[in-house]
């Protein structure tokens, strides 16, 4: 691995918001981006300062493929006087970083390790907006 | 320079577990503080370093040093979670080897359970997993649960044999909160919580504190009860946040393991007992799987039809464990306490017979902290 070097992208940081409030803006605007490194072109998520792979602070911008997989899957049961029951999965997606979420448009019990699903921008729990997914049309 | 052996636990109690009607964490804590200190014959004088972890006093070295009014040379509050107290005989080892410190005290306690009955800690949500409103830490156990399951075939009726077989040690331990009998069916028919895990996959919410006293192995024999000597010891971190794990079937404990066996000089078959921070049943399986006792992907089999209940192949978790015994929420010290107990040949009807070297786990975060220490009588060294 090559040492870490303070480049200008460092300096840069001192004056620009930190990469999650980058995130949440780039949401709020419906913009789901992801960070790829510079160096060593790994993506990154969640969003960080320097890249878990190698150090480096060179984190751009991307927009994902917004295809994914799911790794692993729970359902919270809940009574429906409590909203009834929600799904937590785990994607891994195409560019090879995971991230939580939660698959709309198909029945808890089919969303099993291995669905076929793509992102789009919906509601989180808490009203804001959250990167959700759909299973893949005409996949399985 | 190895701390093998350098360091043993010369006293050791637990206090209010169960139910401590009317009593603080902190009060719970001096409680088995004392019980301890009268174990190993200390007076509380002589403490000279303390290690806590609470759930929710950020700054409970402080707090423990003023309720024991003590000035101690050094105050360890390192808070990996459940794991805390298995880093901390480390830390207490390191202190006590390099003439530091002369007596280092290790000690828990919370009243989760009268004050608040449900899991008490400080710890919110994660950013990037608050909007979709996992159950914190269950779902995220599920999820490990859901993998495993997936990727080796993991069964439903396997998850269910780690409840029955902590049952059936707690029926044995006239300490255990809950010793009712408990089938394979019974685990299977309770409410399903966050699928996999249903309640009885989930660890206990109870009261409960424990406390050890540590010393050079040189003046471990000074105190009236066996010493038992820390052998080996280990930490892995792997991630915070469940979504952060790099491999959900693969903790940590592959590498706190192996690091504390190789500083011991033993091998998982050499292990007389084991004592592994059982929060959901799932992770028994994990542990078991990654300190070394079976391949990965066969634990559920390793633990099928009492493999590690009475009279099973392995002992694990005699004292019943956090899923029958006491679960006050960081449950380390507890694997620690139970250990002692085998080692001094305390543990009554639930005693190993000839039991000389012990292992105990604790888990930290969600999956996330995995700390292995190894645990001898004087026939180890
Ligand atoms: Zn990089």
């Amino acid at each position: 691995m090559a040492a870490i070097t303070l480049d200008s992208e460092m300096t840069d940081m001192k004056n620009s918001p930190g990469p999650d409030a980058v995130f949440a803006a780039k949401l709020a605007e419906g913009v789901f981006e992801i960070q790829k490194c510079g160096a060593c072109g790994a993506h990154v998520f969640h969003p960080r300062v320097i890249c878990p792979t190698c150090g480096s602070a060179d984190l751009g911008w991307v927009a994902p493929t917004a295809r994914g997989t799911i790794y692993a899957r729970t359902v919270v049961r809940r009574k429906p006087e409590r909203g009834g029951d929600y799904n937590v999965v785990l994607v891994d997606l195409e560019e090879g970083v995971r991230m939580m979420s939660r698959v709309d448009g198909i029945t808890h019990d089919e969303i099993a390790a291995g669905l076929k699903v793509r992102a789009s921008i919906g509601e989180g729990a808490d009203g804001g907006p959250a990167v959700v997914f759909r299973p893949e049309r005409g996949a399985s | 320079m190895s701390l093998r052996g350098k360091a043993a636990i010369v006293g050791a109690a637990l206090a209010g577990c169960g139910e401590a009607h009317g009593k603080s964490a902190m009060e719970i804590t001096v409680e088995a503080v004392h019980g301890a200190l009268a174990d190993a014959v200390v007076s509380l004088g002589d403490v000279d370093a303390i290690a806590t972890c609470q759930p929710l006093d950020m700054l409970s070295g402080l707090t423990l040093a003023q309720e024991l009014g003590l000035n101690p040379k050094f105050t360890m509050n390192n808070r990996t979670g459940g794991s805390s107290f298995l880093s901390h005989t480390l830390w207490a080892a390191m202190l006590l080897e390099l003439r530091l410190a002369d007596t280092v005290l290790i000690c828990y306690g919370s009243n989760q359970r009268t004050a608040s009955g449900k899991l008490m800690t400080a710890l919110g949500l994660p950013t990037y997993e608050a909007p979709y409103k996992p159950m914190f830490p269950l779902s995220s156990y599920a999820l490990a649960a859901d993998r495993h399951m997936t990727q080796f075939g993991t069964t439903r009726e396997q998850l269910a044999d780690v409840a029955v077989a902590a049952r059936a040690w707690a029926q044995k331990n006239p300490e255990a909160f809950i010793r009712d009998p408990l089938t394979r069916e019974d685990v299977i028919a309770s409410r399903l919580v966050s699928d996999p895990l249903r309640v009885r996959d989930c660890c206990l919410v109870t009261d409960g504190g424990g406390a050890l006293v540590m010393r050079r192995a040189e003046t471990a024999k000074d105190h009236p009860r066996p010493p038992v000597y820390l052998l080996g010891g280990g930490e892995g971190t792997t991630h915070r946040d469940i979504s952060e794990v790099p491999d959900l079937t693969v903790t940590g404990a592959a590498q706190s393991g192996a690091t504390a066996m190789k500083m011991a000089g033993v091998k998982p078959a050499d292990i007389d007992v084991v004592q592994l921070y059982d929060a959901f049943t799932i992770n028994v399986i994990l542990f078991l799987e990654d300190l070394g006792f079976c391949k990965k992907g066969e634990g559920g089999a390793f633990v099928e039809n009492g493999g590690i209940a009475p009279g099973g192949h392995l002992p694990v978790n005699t004292n019943g464990g956090g899923l029958s015994c006491v679960h006050p929420g960081m449950y380390g010290i507890f694997t620690l306490v139970e250990a002692v107990r085998q080692l001094r040949g305390d543990a009554g009807d639930r005693q190993i017979d000839g039991a000389e070297l012990a292992m105990a786990h604790g888990n930290g975060g969600v999956l996330s902290s995995q700390v292995t220490n190894i645990l001898g009588t004087e026939s180890t060294l």
